[in-house]
């Protein structure tokens, strides 16, 4: 299978705190879901940072969707992003507009054509389970909704990989348990997600690969679920 | 481009208060850049007023012929310093001086006064070089027997109108540079407020250009709008002087709508840095 994540020998050091990621390499194939564990401090979110292009690694090669950190320009930067849902674990909706137009904005800011907005932030809604509250504002929605509107902006742009920064971090089981769910069924159809997480339990019912990281090194690649049981 | 317009204006709908409050704070500082430029300009007219006043006078040698005279006139007025040369013949002189002294009035003889020439020079050609060269030029004429000018009086106006224009230009780039200043801090709070929407715009995929053209837009427009309000004040504060104190004179409409433009130039330009440090922020640290 072709991979859609690819990191060969990276590294990234910062001229303050040093290193923050040492010889990380890895690939996420397509239509995979990998999960990224490990302590805060370990390294999770500068990966993440690479992987969207916010960051360049200081050595190493990063290669998201066929483009490549050593060769890409910083004006192509948002093509690669298009190719790429990314979802936080504080939500980053608009506040002020309606969950409609949170999805809609992802599609009016890439130029998508405006016939076809409506139509599709409706098909998004319908997939995240939100049909109904279009027009609500994101106060007016649980911590779990606010996710799902999260979720169905990453999708607008149909990306081949979904980044996931602790997204049922802010969420109580039940939530938790319904993001997963919503992020498995978008697996399914062919989307590949890299979910970072704190939660191994999460890991471990999942049965899923896991890529675990401790002082910026890739401490374990593979899907023992026994290795995080001794962990808890 | 729709959506940009869509964006700037919604921005001004959103949060109305923080708009009003940066067209004002922009209307302000060019308000305080035009009362300068107010005050420039009266003084640039008063100076203008008095320069006005530089002739030469050049007195002719008794007996001079009508032809002589005329011949004279003609030669100078070729010069291309001068703007109008005029004779002034001795009985016109006497009464000239009897008015202008009255009280000596019985002590003036045309017969004292010789005729003369008074020519006037063009504006830009009365510094004090220019003037003693047209003097000397003048006083070659076998007619003319004395040519005066009044050195000092020229050499003070020249000195006054030197320290003026640079005083008056260094006072305009501070006011300039402080109301760029205000205008930049005012957009940029703009900016700070929107950061999150910067943001989720990068995070999408928004190219840089589309991220910062609703922020330039609202940023012209309130430099515009800015620049309208303190031409009103300017203008007002121009009214109120004008009717209580003196006379003064205003702006060209040119140059008013030179000061607005520059309002909105001031607004896209202090969008265009302000937006461009948020651009690389993506990925926020929680």
């Amino acid at each position: 299978m072709a991979g859609v994540l690819r990191l060969d020998a990276v590294s990234k050091e910062y001229p303050r705190t040093g290193t923050a990621l040492a010889d990380v390499s890895f690939t996420v194939d397509k239509g995979e879901f990998v999960f990224l564990t490990g302590p805060s401090g370990s390294g999770k979110s500068t990966l993440l940072k690479l992987l969207s292009f916010a960051e360049r690694p200081s050595r190493g090669e990063v290669k998201v969707s066929g483009f490549s950190s050593a060769s890409l320009r910083d004006a192509d930067i948002p093509q690669v992003r298009r190719r790429l849902g990314i979802v936080f674990q504080d939500f980053r909706l608009l506040p002020d507009r309606t969950v409609e137009a949170n999805v809609a904005f992802a599609l009016e800011v890439t130029g998508a054509p405006t016939a076809s907005i409506g139509a599709k932030v409706a098909r998004l809604l319908t997939q995240v389970g939100l049909a109904s509250r279009g027009s609500d504002m994101p106060h007016e929605l649980s911590g779990g909704e606010q996710q799902r509107v999260a979720i169905a902006r990453a999708l607008a742009n149909d990306p081949f990989v979904l980044l996931a920064d602790e997204p049922t971090g802010n969420l109580d089981e039940r939530a938790t348990r319904g993001i997963v769910q919503l992020l498995r069924e978008i697996n399914a159809q062919g989307t590949a997600v890299l979910m970072a997480t704190h939660d191994l339990s999460l890991i471990m019912r999942s049965g899923y690969r896991y890529l675990e990281l401790e002082r910026g090194t890739l401490l374990y690649d593979g899907t023992d679920a026994h290795r995080l049981a001794r962990h808890q | 481009m729709r959506l940009a317009w869509r964006e700037a204006l919604l921005a001004f709908r959103r949060a109305p208060l923080m708009s009003m409050l940066g067209v004002l704070t922009i209307a302000f500082s060019l308000f305080a850049f035009g009362l300068f430029g107010l005050v420039a300009l009266n003084i640039r007219d008063a100076l203008r007023a008095v320069e006005d006043r530089v002739e030469i006078r050049a007195f002719l040698v008794d007996g001079t012929s009508e032809d002589a005279i005329a011949a004279l006139l003609g030669d100078v007025a070729a010069f291309p310093e001068v703007s109008d040369v005029g004779y002034v013949s001795p009985d016109s002189a006497l009464a000239r001086s009897r008015e202008e002294l009255a009280e000596f009035s019985d002590v003036f003889d045309a017969a004292v006064l010789p005729g003369s020439l008074e020519i006037r020079l063009r504006e830009g050609q009365r510094d004090p070089a220019q003037v003693q060269a047209v003097a000397d030029r003048v006083g070659t004429f076998p007619a003319v027997d004395d040519v005066r000018f009044g050195r000092d009086w020229v050499e003070k106006l020249y000195r006054v109108r030197t320290l003026a224009v640079g005083a008056g230009l260094g006072l305009g780039v501070v006011f300039a540079l402080v109301a760029v200043i205000i205008i930049g801090s005012t957009i940029r709070m703009a900016v700070l407020a929107r950061a999150r929407e910067i943001e989720i715009m990068r995070l999408v995929g928004a190219t840089n250009g589309f991220v910062r053209l609703p922020f330039l837009i609202e940023g012209a427009l309130k430099g515009l709008l800015g620049g309208v309000c303190a031409a009103l004040l300017t203008w007002g504060a121009n009214r109120v002087i004008s009717q209580s104190l003196f006379e003064t004179s205003f702006f060209t409409p040119s140059q008013v709508t030179l000061g607005i433009v520059a309002g909105g130039v001031l607004g896209l330009l202090g969008s265009f840095l302000s937006v461009g440090r948020h651009l690389r922020a993506v990925w926020r640290d929680a």
